[in-house]
């Protein structure tokens, strides 16, 4: 229990001094590995995986807002971004300003025995990959220099925020939320942005009638592949010490990684007589995204329940948004990342549980029973999910009488790589 | 003199070249192409949604010959890649109203 919520408490000390703090060398090579993984889940695994689930006419363009969000977000991240997550708390829904320019990390800085500057760093490749999963939502259609100005203003709008509401001792935080890697702050708000972007700029032309099968299935699997490995930099890192907490959340995270993968493809073995490869990896990703937020929380058993309802869950979610309700979420960012992301805040306070036998997790903080924090959960969700909508459609809106948010229908026939870049991703 | 144009099953395409050098075929030209008939494509899973695919993938098999030898040619073709499922093929037989060799400038019969 103390474990807990030391590794809940260390993930909003950094905004603190710790003129005390000594450096521990076996937590620092750990999140040196953590922050190296987790930048190689957005280049290159999900830019693989989502170049290869466009069509050939798009996937450089898909690439290239990948590695254009990287950039920008890096930057805006060390100039205010930080500083808004991780800086002074005063009223608990804004970080002060006292951490931008990274101006009070030195090379000497320590935060909870590993370098203040790695903790900035480490941090700021989830910045990098929370606005990359947006694209998904609006892929094959946003013009670029819109969506370049979208992800930097939503990074610190809405990001950043919400990472100091959880992580950065903000009111959620403060209200006992449980949400060890970001099940609120990266899946929630990218999935429920996807949604909205998908919603306000309009289904792709031809949609839902006319095919459109992504163009490299090879691509997905490989940059799922690299999902998969950088997700235990972005789980077991999220312990910040190289430590029990950390092998258990990498534990939990590649069970209901494989769970998520076994209940997806049986879902469609059963219903169309083949298990496909593109279900067998999409299940791998929503049972990764349940399981973060309980990831440092559950034990092995409770993984294997997350990992198996989010593959059954998300898989029906797809159906709900895309086929039944015709949102051209473009690659299924809410149902897999939003829906799991939901869906694993939630069982974080089932499964954290020290009273469910085999299915025990490391415990809930003293006199909190399991209804207790499921109603803080689900106020976790509630609230990140109004904030995000509300700010990502005013944000959208408001672009959109700047800049044109789509490609004119000529553009969008032609390809976004040829009318965007000038380039094409083959010449065969 | 006789164009043959057959669209076969991509598998097929060893037999059928194997059944024609037995019959002294010299020369043939191969194309990988799409389309369909009435097998009317076939259907791809993605994410749960099904998708009809209208064109299905096929080779073309271009071969002039001699008119006398034009029918024992279509005979070998359609013996070799039959396997009475659908999706077989077909064979066209069309006219040709003039052959050339490039290299030495010969024409119609000699040029075959």
């Amino acid at each position: 229990m103390t474990r807990l919520f030391l590794a809940v408490a260390l993930l909003g000390l950094p905004c603190l001094s710790f003129a005390e703090d000594v450096l521990d060398g076996g937590n620092t090579a750990w999140i040196l590995t953590a922050t190296a993984l987790v930048l190689m889940m957005t280049l290159p695994g999900l830019s693989l995986f989502y170049g290869g689930l466009v069509r050939s006419k798009n996937v450089l363009s898909v690439l290239m807002q990948c590695f254009a969000i990287a950039c920008i977000a890096s930057v805006l991240w060390l100039l205010f971004g930080y500083s808004i997550a991780f800086g002074e708390v005063t009223h608990g829904f804004f970080g002060g300003l006292d951490q931008a320019f990274f101006k009070a990390i030195s090379e000497d800085s320590v935060s909870g025995g590993i370098p203040t500057s790695l903790f900035a760093l480490f941090q700021m490749t989830f910045a990098i990959i929370t606005p990359a999963l947006i694209i998904g939502g609006f892929a094959e259609r946003m013009r670029f220099s819109a969506m370049f100005l979208f992800s930097a203003v939503w990074l610190i709008l809405v990001y950043a925020p919400i990472t100091h509401w959880v992580w950065g001792g903000g009111w959620l935080g403060e209200m006992g939320l449980l949400d060890f890697a970001g099940g609120t702050v990266v899946h929630v708000t990218a999935g429920v942005a996807a949604l909205v972007a998908a919603i306000v700029l309009g289904p792709r032309k031809g949609f839902p009638h006319q095919a459109m099968p992504p163009h490299n299935l090879t691509m997905t699997v490989c940059g799922a592949g690299m999902l998969w490995v950088g997700w235990f930099g972005f789980n077991g890192g999220s312990a910040l010490a190289a430590n029990g907490d950390a092998a258990m959340a990498m534990t939990v995270t590649h069970i209901s990684a494989a769970a998520g993968s076994i209940a997806w493809m049986a879902m469609e073995w059963i219903k169309y007589g083949k298990p496909s490869v593109l279900g067998i990896v999409t299940g791998m990703v929503a049972g990764l995204g349940t399981i973060t937020p309980a990831s440092g929380f559950v034990g092995p058993m409770g993984a294997l329940v997350i990992g198996l309802s989010a593959g059954v869950i998300c898989y029906y979610a797809t159906h709900l948004i895309k086929r039944k309700w015709h949102i051209d979420d473009s690659l299924d960012v809410f149902p897999v990342h939003g829906v799991g992301g939901i869906l694993g805040t939630l069982l974080a306070a089932v499964f954290a549980s020290s009273e469910l036998g085999i299915f025990s997790g490391q415990g809930l903080a003293e006199g909190v029973t399991i209804g207790d924090q499921f109603v803080v959960q689900a106020i976790g969700v509630a609230s990140t999910f109004a904030y995000t909508a509300v700010v990502t459609f005013i944000l959208l809106k408001v672009i959109g009488v700047m800049v044109p948010l789509r490609v004119s229908e000529e553009e969008e026939t032609q390809g976004l790589d040829l009318t965007l870049h000038d380039e094409r991703g083959y010449d065969l | 003199m006789k164009l043959i144009t057959a669209i076969i099953k991509p598998y097929k395409l060893e037999d059928v070249r194997d059944a024609l050098s037995s019959v002294g075929v010299l020369g043939l030209t191969v194309t990988q192409v799409k389309g369909f008939g009435r097998q009317k494509g076939h259907n791809e899973l993605y994410r749960g949604a099904e998708y009809q695919v209208d064109f299905v993938p096929k080779i073309k098999l271009e071969i002039a010959v001699n008119t006398d030898r034009a029918e024992h040619v279509v005979e070998t073709i359609v013996e070799a890649a039959k396997t009475n499922s659908i999706g077989d093929g077909k064979v066209f037989v069309t006219p040709i109203e003039q052959v050339v060799r490039i290299r030495t400038g010969e024409t119609d019969h000699d040029a075959l």
